[in-house]
């Protein structure tokens, strides 16, 4: 074997090895508050006037389900409801474009399948009238290989619009019963 | 070629040494650097409130980009994750030390690694004693 090939078989080493312990090192300031908190706090948070938790977690909880969630945990002491929804996000444009590029490159281009949706909700009194609810997504993309191809935290401000305006429906609807 | 096959073969069996020699590594760890991990995932803070500071660990943690998992007042935990390309797990527990205190212990995994790393806890704990307007105390 020439020198060349084992210099360059002991830089691939070395460049894996270096790749492997990025891999463990955690981000610097993934636990810090970032410039953004503030935005996505504001984003995420609405104030609802009222001093009953228990109607306002009621009233979130089913909401989340009327979106095709399911509750996985709840602490009403600790104002929180865990909930996810998983879905089938297969595209057919996404498939038929995975397919061709796959051809043109001579190997398979694999696309999203499957979405798993994480949705916790807290509440938070802020005094004796006013309650803070804050809802936060994030949601991991599986391909057909069943490898995860995203997992992030979801910042659309269209949906936490959304999830506001259904749960201010829902506690006028929950203020004023109209019968059955 | 029996060069080649002796370079390759020095080369794998370098890398299984290594390989070994961390795993080796691990075992020790969780035994040896136990105190020493306590003490950067802990703190002290001066409240009684139980309830207060569950809630304010909460909202720091989603100021922090978590997302919770669960939260159980009687066993005093907090399990969170922060999705961010990677996967960052955190549980936090509180006990109570004394009628005055509580101590706050947070453990982080990243990816499959338990962070042992005493920053991310010192940014963490700075998040927490901000949101609680109370200074964040070593375990001593």
């Amino acid at each position: 074997m020439s020198r060349q090939a084992v210099a360059i078989i002991t830089i691939i080493t070395l460049l894996s090895l270096v790749l492997a312990a990025c891999h463990y090192k955690i981000p610097k300031n993934a636990l810090a508050l970032s410039p953004e908190s503030l935005k996505d706090r504001q984003l995420q948070t609405r104030i609802f006037e009222t001093d009953d938790e228990k109607m306002l977690l009621t009233a979130s909880a089913a909401v989340l389900q009327d979106s095709g969630y399911t509750i996985e945990e709840s602490e009403v002491s600790c104002g929180v409801i865990v909930s996810a929804r998983d879905r089938d996000v297969t595209e057919t444009s996404q498939v038929v474009g995975s397919i061709v590029l796959g051809v043109c490159l001579g190997a398979p281009v694999p696309w999203d399948a499957k979405q798993r949706v994480e949705a916790s909700l807290v509440t938070k009194p802020i005094d004796d009238k006013r309650i803070a609810v804050r809802i936060t997504f994030q949601h991991v993309i599986w391909n057909n290989h069943n490898q995860v191809s995203k997992r992030e935290q979801i910042n659309d401000p269209e949906i936490y619009e959304e999830f506001f305006a259904k749960l201010s429906k829902s506690l006028f609807l929950t203020a004023h019963e109209i019968g059955v | 070629m029996s060069r080649n096959v002796a370079v390759t073969s020095s080369l794998l069996l370098a890398l299984i040494i290594c390989s070994c020699a961390t795993k080796q590594k691990n075992i020790l760890q969780a035994e040896e650097s136990q105190v020493r991990l306590r003490s950067i995932q802990s703190r002290v803070f001066d409240t009684n409130d139980r309830n207060r500071l569950l809630r304010t660990i909460i909202v720091t943690l989603q100021d922090l980009g978590f997302v919770i998992d669960d939260a159980d007042e009687i066993l005093g935990t907090v399990s969170a994750t922060k999705l961010k390309g990677y996967v960052l797990r955190i549980t936090v527990s509180v006990r109570p030390r004394g009628d005055k205190q509580m101590i706050v212990r947070s453990n982080a995994q990243y990816n499959l690694q338990t962070v042992e790393d005493p920053e991310p806890y010192q940014q963490f704990f700075a998040a927490l004693s901000k949101a609680l307007f109370l200074e964040a105390q070593q375990l001593e």
